[in-house]
């Protein structure tokens, strides 16, 4: 049994059928790509993976446990991190307060009442964040303001900010969504460097198919709503069916 | 020192001396001479100066790390004060139990608030804190009039059944509030040559507490539950995927800074044993945003300064009236005095609204970060010839 189980996920929306029937199971320690043309459904995949959408129908269990009705909060504190298309991070606070938060996430839950301590006591956190900061290569930057760092630093960051909780499974949306040809073969390179020091679960969701077929090891193809087929790689590539659905109009 | 990193102490000294030296720093001008009324050195101001420092500071907790902007803070200083008053009436005239059941009462009362105003954010919380402010008012003020007095507000009386103490004095007076028979407006006077310098106990006594409660916001802004209310503001998105419950967070500093305005309440019944529904009023909450805005949101010393100049503005522009006016430019011809004085007048006395307005526009528009960020320019100008610390946001956090 895979890591991250998806069972029937049916979800509409009004009229449309966004998910139709999607079954899915990544394996622990595998990197699974979902890909699709556009409208295939892979973003609703991805929210209802994280608890933002909730489905008509289906089950999808992670680790064991159900996921769905849980709020993000908790999902994530079951151990599934989030990377968003656009990088999301605390734009008004320093580079090193945007990894220190994670820390805190994880070590102390989704809340705790700790006002009167000082940040500058938590001497283990700090050190965490250091680590961190310095394996993704951005520990000079560590005091700038996170909102006047490059794009390519912003999705390093957020990438670090989910790295330095130890995810199971790190969820990625399009992470090179809208880059230069530079920044998508860096991230390619941090992503891969992620795997090889930490054997990470990762599920990605890519339109690039540069990005895609080196990186993946299982792709799911979506298209409309269904999943076409799952295999490795070399298999998809030469897939009359996935040839007909998505890649007769893209190059490989 | 003090859990404190050295900067944050320095600003804390500095905000201890500025509170213990207030009766000779605000008195700079000889008594009787012309300029003496714009000395804020008497009691009642004084003890305005420091209770408004509390109501913002705890104002600024909320809406300067989180961003959730409270219209409807003035409730809890109100129920504070209700609190205050009717333990002087049963309990005793000693303003610490007053205090403290103010501080409780308040936080009881923002804890039922918060916990339905956070069910939205932005415009919507602003809205549903001020319809309950506004109840609140409403129900002091007619309704609940056996509690609150209604419209002639709280008062002690004569037949009030204090059980430790007296309910009148020898001499058939309502006796006063205290602090273990150190009476609140009982004052020291001290003349040098031509000044005189008051220190008045309730002055002192509430100056201790705006220290604490200064202190408590030191210690709130640089601890990691600061840190996440400045996260909540940043983005409340990653908050969450970052498996955080952004909710208590903001539920904690709602009841906080509620209880903030609780002793503020209590300290201000503690000074003048009475306390009425315009307390509760919606232009009292929205001062408190004035003050913290004008000060600097999100900036530590800025709410203290912004309520400073605002109780300053509001009790010395105020008493300027048309024929001072006249005094000061005696010395122009007679129609241009007239005309200066015609120009002048609404700025002044009952103007100082007006005044007060356009100096909280000038400092919207060109210093965002409020009184804060100018005096940062001002520093920065003299610091010129070290550039490299020249960081324009003091809002900047924790480094």
């Amino acid at each position: 049994m895979g890591l991250l189980e998806v069972k029937g996920i049916n979800k509409r929306f009004g009229g449309l059928q966004a998910l139709g029937d999607v079954n899915l199971s990544v394996a622990e320690g595998s990197l699974h790509a979902i890909i699709g043309p556009n409208g295939a459904g892979k973003s609703t995949l991805l929210n209802v993976l994280v608890g933002k959408l909730i489905p008509d129908s289906g089950s999808v269990s992670f680790d064991g446990q159900s996921v769905l009705g849980r709020k993000p909060h908790e999902i994530n504190q079951m151990g599934i991190s989030r990377v968003f298309q656009t990088p999301e991070i605390f734009s008004d606070l320093s580079v090193f307060e945007n990894v220190m938060i994670p820390c805190f996430a994880k070590r102390d839950g989704a809340f705790r009442m700790h006002a009167i301590e000082s940040i500058f006591a938590e001497k283990g956190i700090q050190a965490q964040a250091d680590a961190i900061l310095d394996d993704v290569n951005m520990l000079e930057k560590k005091d700038m303001l996170a909102s006047s760092l490059s794009r390519g630093d912003k999705r390093r960051l957020e990438m670090a900010m989910c790295l330095v909780q130890d995810p199971k499974l790190l969820l990625l949306d399009e992470p090179t969504a809208g880059m230069a040809r530079a920044d998508t073969e860096n991230t390619i390179n941090l992503l891969k460097d992620i795997r090889e020091k930490r054997g990470i679960t990762m599920a990605i969701i890519e339109h690039d198919m540069n990005v895609v077929f080196s990186l993946a090891e299982r792709i799911t193809v979506l298209a409309q709503g269904t999943p076409l087929v799952e295999d490795t790689p070399d298999n998809i590539k030469g897939h009359p069916k996935v040839r007909e659905a998505y890649l007769g109009e893209a190059q490989v | 020192m003090l859990g404190l990193e050295k900067k944050d102490f320095r600003l804390l000294l500095i905000v201890i001396g500025l509170t213990m030296l207030a009766p000779f720093l605000l008195n700079p001008f000889p008594e009787g001479s012309e300029m003496a009324q714009f000395n804020a050195g008497y009691p009642d101001l004084m003890q305005r100066f420091v209770i408004f420092g509390i109501f913002a500071i705890g104002f600024n907790i909320l809406f300067g790390l989180t961003g959730y902007l409270s219209f409807g803070h003035a409730a809890f200083l109100g129920a504070g004060s209700y609190g205050a008053v009717w333990m002087f009436k049963l309990l005793s005239m000693n303003v610490l139990p007053a205090i403290a059941i103010s501080v409780v009462i308040a936080g009881l009362f923002s804890l039922l608030i918060g916990y339905i105003s956070l069910r939205r954010s932005g415009i919507y919380f602003s809205i549903l804190t001020l319809a309950f402010a506004q109840m609140s008012f409403a129900l002091a003020y007619s309704v609940l009039t056996p509690i609150t007095g209604g419209e002639t507000g709280l008062q002690l009386a004569l037949d009030d059944p204090r059980i430790f103490g007296v309910s009148q004095t020898a001499t058939g007076n309502i006796p006063v509030p205290a602090l273990f028979g150190l009476e609140m407006r009982s004052s020291f006077e001290w003349e040098v040559g031509a000044w005189l310098f008051t220190f008045n106990t309730g002055y002192y006594l509430a100056a201790l507490f705006m220290i604490l409660a200064f202190y408590m916001s030191i210690r709130i802004f640089r601890s990691p539950f600061g840190m996440m209310l400045r996260a909540i503001k940043s983005n409340q998105t990653r908050m969450s995927y970052t498996g955080l419950n952004a909710k208590p967070y903001t539920l904690a500093a709602f009841v906080i800074s509620g209880m903030y305005a609780g002793l503020a309440g209590g300290l201000m019944a503690s000074m003048d044993p009475l306390a009425g529904a315009e307390r509760m009023q919606w232009t009292a909450s929205g001062e408190v945003v004035l003050m913290t805005i004008l000060g600097g949101a999100g900036t530590l010393i800025g709410p203290v300064l912004g309520a400073g100049m605002i109780k300053y503005f509001e009790n010395i522009f105020s008493k300027i009236n048309e024929t001072i006016l006249h005094g000061w430019f005696a010395f122009l011809p007679d129609g241009l005095e007239n005309f200066v004085v015609a120009m002048i007048y609404p700025f002044i006395g009952k103007g100082w609204h007006l005044t007060l307005g356009i100096v909280f526009m000038l400092v919207v528009i060109f210093l965002p970060g409020g009184l804060v960020q100018g005096g940062q320019k001002i520093a920065a100008l003299f610091k010129r010839s070290k550039p490299e610390d020249a960081k324009p946001n003091a809002t900047e956090p924790a480094e």
